[in-house]
């Protein structure tokens, strides 16, 4: 009986370690990319699987023209910043791991900057709004595509008002990235001579009833709402305004909202939103042409910017990492980036452009206004565009924190 | 409900002789297996991995200290979870402390508002304990949300290793996974001492019968109060010694969930068994990092298992284990 305990607890021991073998140290010449985000929470529709298609995508697109493969991986960080950092190490420690893209929800955004840093690797981020990734946080081996706080209030700010929203009333959610976006738009809003009549803080997270903040919007007399949140906060803050009867007499302004948001509410609901996204599916030819591309994968959905985004990052990204040959791309993550500063970005989602010296691609902004039912010719016929911000205005000015461009 | 359950365990085991500090002597062989696994497995498993399961197993542990042995479900263990490693961070980076006292002060955050918290939800039991823990530890984190030195929802981030004693570099994954392990065998070895101790028999008997206890002369209030203090201040340490070694401390520390999730971790591994919590934390952790490819399927996973759990091995794997070898581990 002893014995047999003995052999019971040692066997289970062994047990314990057998289900995990070792993995060896990946020196082969593949590029692994690995796509990292809300797989499960809030910002899974906008990230998500969508993300990994395009990123798979402009892989696969790659390495039929040139001689490299590439594998891409896909994780959910939960949007614990605990949880992307101990992917991200891991990724790079174990799995031979070489680029991390998307990770929306800044915390996290911010956690694999520096394990990128630390690590030599390179990270592309299209899904988190923080511009301290290329201000005080800035890095080597960070660049930021896609979108950020201040884009998003520089292009619904200013030019709202210019169309004629110069008074506003913000509802925002009671954290930094609420309160950064709020002062940020309300900056603009006063700079093109719009006035800011009232605001009203909500507590975050949790809050579900803005019955209460929606109707001291309305009593303010102001002509726009601008509604400093992000996600479900969002869209309930939208439907709860059209039950109120808040629209259409006063515009919506949701300053981070994306396409499949507002598929997500319904045109009904969401006609007269105004929105500002760097990329919309049916803009040109070339988007229209990319959306053909992947639409098939993403189960007749079309992408929004975020996860067209980590189409265009990686794209480029590889023809940097082709540019200056496998094995130092693998050894030396900043001198990826630093090829991909100098040559110029040319895709078919946000057609031409470049990435200044901290880290951020430069390309034009749009201010959208969400289609009333009848104007829209049927499924993803969603946006007008109101506005066009050219790239060299659109982005925050070079931000001294940052060390890169320190002189 | 789950309270009745606490009660029945340990019951209808065979009282095997300790040999060893109050271990018998399967507990004495299953702790060398136990200390072996702790010295190899980084040969073959990721160090990092691992030290996040050790830091949660202490915590784990602190937490069954209250739940297996003085029958106190706290529902608010985050709240000294996460303090813990908001204050170890912040005094590693701002402060430039070194390891041991960073994660000391940790501790001590920790037990400070265990103190608090604990002495006013010991006044009631069961549900009501429970809640009120819970209520406090939501104080906490939107303190903490609102607070302008935990960084609101970025948290603390780049928190340096510090040097241990001041000259030691923790840098490497393999040094700072030697402290990590001395720590979580110290307070393993610790919890298991408490247990053991007259004081630890006083609050079974407490968990037992509390008018008993109280007409044989003892306090059970002190006793309460001094238990949820030591479980507090060890998840203060495990907190601290997590923001050590991921650089970072956030809100997921204090959330709710993370007070759920050691509920889990400890109910799983098994209430009232001394390795139970430790095997909790290693399945849950597994889970988290090795089905994280999986999308979705992590929380959905989780709950599956706890849902198992509940309806067909009430006593957690190790409890269940202990019970099928007629063992008390």
């Amino acid at each position: 009986m002893d014995l047999s305990r003995r052999l019971f607890l040692s066997a289970s021991g062994a047990a314990l370690l057998a289900p995990y073998p070792r993995r060896t140290e990946a020196q082969d010449a593949v590029i692994r990319i690995g796509v990292l985000n809300d797989q499960s929470g809030p910002y899974r529709d906008d990230t998500g699987v969508g993300s990994r298609i395009c990123t798979e995508v402009a892989a696969a697109e790659f390495s039929a023209s040139k001689a490299i493969k590439v594998e891409v991986l896909a994780a959910d960080h939960q949007n614990k910043p605990d949880v992307g950092a101990a992917i991200a190490r891991q990724w790079f420690d174990r799995d031979g791991v070489d680029m991390i893209i998307d990770v929306p929800t800044s915390s996290v955004a911010l956690a694999v900057n520096s394990i990128c840093r630390e690590k030599n690797k390179v990270f592309i981020n299209s899904g988190a709004a923080t511009t301290a990734l290329t201000g005080k946080q800035c890095t080597p081996n960070t660049v930021h595509f896609t979108y950020d706080t201040y884009m998003l209030a520089r292009s619904t700010g200013g030019n709202t008002v210019k169309a004629g929203g110069d008074s506003w009333y913000f509802v925002t959610a009671d954290y930094v990235f609420g309160h950064e976006l709020e002062s940020m738009t309300a900056r603009f809003v006063t700079e093109a001579k719009g006035k800011v009549l009232g605001r009203s803080v909500y507590p975050f997270p949790g809050t579900t009833d803005f019955s209460s903040f929606l109707l001291a919007a309305q009593s303010s007399g102001a002509k726009v709402l601008g509604l400093a949140n992000a996600g479900n906060d969002t869209i309930n803050c939208i439907k709860q305004a059209h039950e109120f009867g808040l629209t259409p007499k006063m515009r919506v302004a949701a300053l981070l909202m994306g396409v499949i948001d507002v598929h997500g509410v319904g045109l009904e609901q969401a006609q007269g939103l105004l929105l500002t996204e760097s990329f919309y599916w049916n803009l040109n030819d070339r988007t229209r042409r990319f959306t053909a591309k992947v639409r098939q994968a993403l189960g007749g959905r079309v992408p929004n910017m975020i996860q067209a985004g980590c189409y265009a990052g990686t794209l480029h990204y590889l023809k940097a990492v082709a540019d200056i040959g496998l094995s130092t791309a693998k050894a030396d993550g900043a001198a990826v980036v630093a090829r991909m500063k100098a040559m110029p970005t040319d895709d078919d989602v946000f057609g031409k452009g470049r990435i200044r010296a901290d880290g951020q691609l430069l390309v034009p902004v749009y201010l959208f206004e969400v289609k009333k039912p009848q104007e829209s010719s049927g499924a993803w016929d969603y946006y007008k565009l109101i506005a066009e911000t050219p790239a060299d205005e659109a982005w925050q000015p070079v931000d001294k924190a940052c060390p890169l461009v320190r002189t | 409900m789950t309270m009745e359950a606490t009660t029945q365990v340990g019951i209808g085991l065979p009282s095997a002789k300790p040999v060893l500090f109050g271990y018998t002597s399967t507990q004495a062989i299953a702790l060398a297996i136990l200390v072996a696994l702790v010295v190899l497995s980084p040969t073959v498993l990721y160090p990092v991995f691992l030290m996040k399961v050790l830091c949660f197993a202490m915590f784990a542990s602190a937490f069954n200290l209250l739940i297996g042995y003085v029958g106190l479900l706290s529902f608010g263990h985050a709240a000294f979870f996460g303090m813990g490693s908001y204050v170890t961070a912040w005094t590693a980076k701002y402060w430039g402390l070194s390891a041991e006292v960073a994660i000391l002060l940790g501790g001590l955050t920790g037990a400070a508002l265990g103190a608090v918290f604990g002495w006013l939800a010991i006044r009631r039991s069961g549900i009501y304990f429970a809640m009120i823990t819970l209520a406090l530890a939501q104080m906490v984190y939107f303190f903490c949300v609102e607070a302008p030195f935990t960084g609101g929802e970025d948290g603390i981030q780049q928190v340096p290793r510090a040097k241990l004693f001041g000259v030691i570099s923790l840098a490497p994954d393999m040094s700072i996974y030697w402290l990590v392990a001395g720590l979580f065998l110290f307070f393993f070895l610790f919890v298991h001492r408490v247990v053991h101790s007259p004081f630890g028999q006083v609050l079974k008997a407490i968990r037992e019968n509390t008018a008993r206890a109280t007409s044989l002369g003892y306090r059970p209030d002190d006793y309460k109060l001094i238990a949820f203090i030591l479980s507090t201040f060890i998840s203060g340490i495990a907190g601290g010694t997590k923001a050590l070694v991921f650089g970072i401390a956030t809100l997921t520390d204090v959330h709710w969930s993370m007070s759920g999730e050691v509920v889990l971790m400890t109910l799983l591994g098994g209430l009232g068994t001394i390795f139970g919590p430790v095997m909790g934390a290693l399945i849950v952790t597994a889970m988290e990092n090795y089905l994280a490819q999986f999308g979705a399927w992590v929380t959905v996973t989780q709950g599956a298992v706890f849902v198992i759990c509940v309806l067909t091995f009430r006593r957690g794997v190790i409890g269940e284990l202990g019970a099928k070898l007629k063992l008390a581990l």
